[in-house]
């Protein structure tokens, strides 16, 4: 009986809490992971650029594709705990102790962690994807951009969802490395929850069935996301469009 | 009339390859010119430097520009494609390219197809360019298949597509590469009476092929490439029946 007496006092004493915790898990890891497809597909567009026929702008785009591959390299080489702390307390040292509100340092953190990471499943997205669609819009005088964002990268999307979706369930559950500068996620609370109750096994215990929920619930949304993407596997004849087009 | 292409010393080199070896053509308005040749003799290579899809080494495409058209006049303004002020995407969207693999858009239905090149790089307004993608669509015999996407589609229906989505850009010229060289054979037919139907309407067509009844029978010229050189070039009749050259000749010979 002691276990779920217990458990029943955790969540009746400190549902607010623990709410508190899966709201801004949650949060940081939906924002996290939008910014981050955002960030990943305005790099892949950058690094599809074909080189301009300007000497000097091609220079400073050689230089931007270098700075990309260093940002890239360095988030997807380092911890993220070790990111956070390197963030949050170099901003400190920088700006004379002053220190960067939670909230939004953990959400700059794991978006550009997640936009590393994302860049790349971007870029694999956009390698596979037909030759003859860039031509196809290129030969109708699309430009590089609406090439980009009205033919490739909507197919792109569409295969790498699963991929971007796996990422949202990792943010899910690294958001718990934030704790370490004080972040407010479901981790910290429950390590503030197991130090007034003692119970630390039960508390675990019901962050535990927590996580699960959330990713669990995700990975069903979004498989969900993905058969509405397939789209339909029929299409309808129509008689005389033109007075339709009228 | 007036020159649409006016092409002098074409070349095209791949690395140490060199593809195009100095090509001279000039094309007027209203002619359908055929591409024939061997494989690898350059004609895909040719064609995708006409639209810029490849960089041309060397040599000059001057395009005959048409800046205002009536009834009685034309003004043509005649430039440099290989210019480096020269704005090449709104030049592609004059000059329209149907390719052997059609390249429709994957992720659009026919008539998204047909029209996101109106808006988007004409700047029409959505109604223009649906009206005007289903006056194509209905003349290549696909307007019912506005609602369906390119993975329901036979080659020969996407092909189909893929040419209204090129003339729905009201291009000045047409450039085929291969059309029909993807397709099962009970479906080239649709695709060449298409073609026959442009051709006789007045437009302006270069036509890379293996059909040499189309080239026979439909264009006004022939041109015959060889090892990235044009080796021969004059009117069908002549080309088919009496060709000048040994290699023209050994060629026919091959495909006839
Ligand atoms: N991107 C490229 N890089 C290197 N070599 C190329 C490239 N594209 C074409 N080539 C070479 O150029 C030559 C001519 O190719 P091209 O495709 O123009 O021939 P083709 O006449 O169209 O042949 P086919 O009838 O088979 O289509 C070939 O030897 C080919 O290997
Ligand atoms: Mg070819």
């Amino acid at each position: 009986m002691g276990f779920f007496n217990t458990v029943y006092k955790i969540i009746t004493t400190y549902w607010k809490q623990l709410l508190i915790g899966v709201g801004n898990t949650m949060l940081i890891a939906l924002v996290s992971t939008i910014v981050g497809l955002l960030i990943g597909i305005l790099v892949g567009i950058y690094r599809t650029l074909p080189p301009a026929r300007n000497g000097f702008v091609r220079v400073l785009q050689k230089i931007g594709d270098v700075l990309l591959a260093i940002y890239i390299e360095v988030f997807r080489s380092t911890p993220m705990m070790v990111q956070s702390m390197v963030i949050y307390w170099g901003y400190a040292f920088m700006s004379g102790g002053k220190t960067l509100p939670l909230l939004p340092a953990a959400l700059f953190i794991v978006s550009i962690n997640t936009g590393a990471y994302i860049s790349e499943i971007v870029r694999g997205g956009i390698i596979s994807i037909d030759k003859g669609q860039f031509e196809g819009a290129q030969a109708i005088g699309m430009t590089h951009w609406q090439t980009m964002t009205k033919v490739v990268v909507p197919q792109v999307l569409r295969n790498i969802l699963p991929a971007v979706g796996n990422e949202f369930v990792i943010n899910i559950k690294d958001t718990s490395v934030l704790n370490v500068i004080g972040v407010v996620e479901l981790f910290y609370q429950a390590t503030v929850i197991s130090k007034f109750t003692w119970a630390t096994f039960e508390t675990y215990a019901v962050v535990c069935v927590l996580y699960f929920v959330m990713t669990f619930t995700i990975t069903l949304i979004l498989r969900r996301i993905e058969k509405a993407m397939e789209g339909k596997a029929h299409f309808d004849l129509v008689e005389a469009p033109s007075k339709e087009a009228m | 009339m007036y020159k649409v292409f006016q092409i002098t010393n074409l070349k095209k080199d791949f690395g140490a390859n060199q593809v195009l070896k100095g090509i001279n053509l000039t094309v007027n308005a209203g002619e359908v010119i055929s591409v024939i040749g061997s494989s690898g003799s350059g004609k895909s290579t040719f064609l995708r430097c006409l639209n810029l899809l490849e960089k041309p080494t060397d040599g000059k495409i001057v395009f005959g520009d048409v800046v205002q058209s009536s009834a009685e006049t034309i003004v043509v303004s005649n430039c440099n494609v290989l210019d480096a002020a020269f704005d090449v995407t709104k030049y592609r969207s004059k000059v329209g390219m149907v390719f052997q693999s059609f390249n429709l858009f994957n992720n659009m239905n026919v008539l998204k197809n047909c029209m996101v090149g109106q808006c988007k790089v004409l700047g029409r307004s959505k109604e223009e360019a649906k009206a005007n993608a289903i006056k194509y669509l209905q003349l290549v015999g696909m307007d019912k298949y506005v609602n369906a996407r390119p993975r329901h589609l036979s080659g020969g229906q996407k092909q189909r597509v893929a040419i209204a989505r090129a003339l729905a850009m009201d291009p000045q010229v047409l450039l085929f590469d291969e059309p029909t060289s993807a397709l099962d054979p009970e479906m080239v037919g649709e695709v060449l009476d298409v073609m026959t139907t442009l051709a006789k309407s007045g437009r302006t067509m270069i036509v890379v092929t293996h059909e040499m009844g189309f080239a026979r029978d439909v264009s006004t010229r022939v041109v015959f490439m060889d090892q990235g050189v044009i080796a021969e070039e004059g009117d069908p009749q002549q080309i088919f029946t009496n060709p000048q050259q040994e290699r023209t000749k050994q060629f026919l010979s091959r495909v006839l």
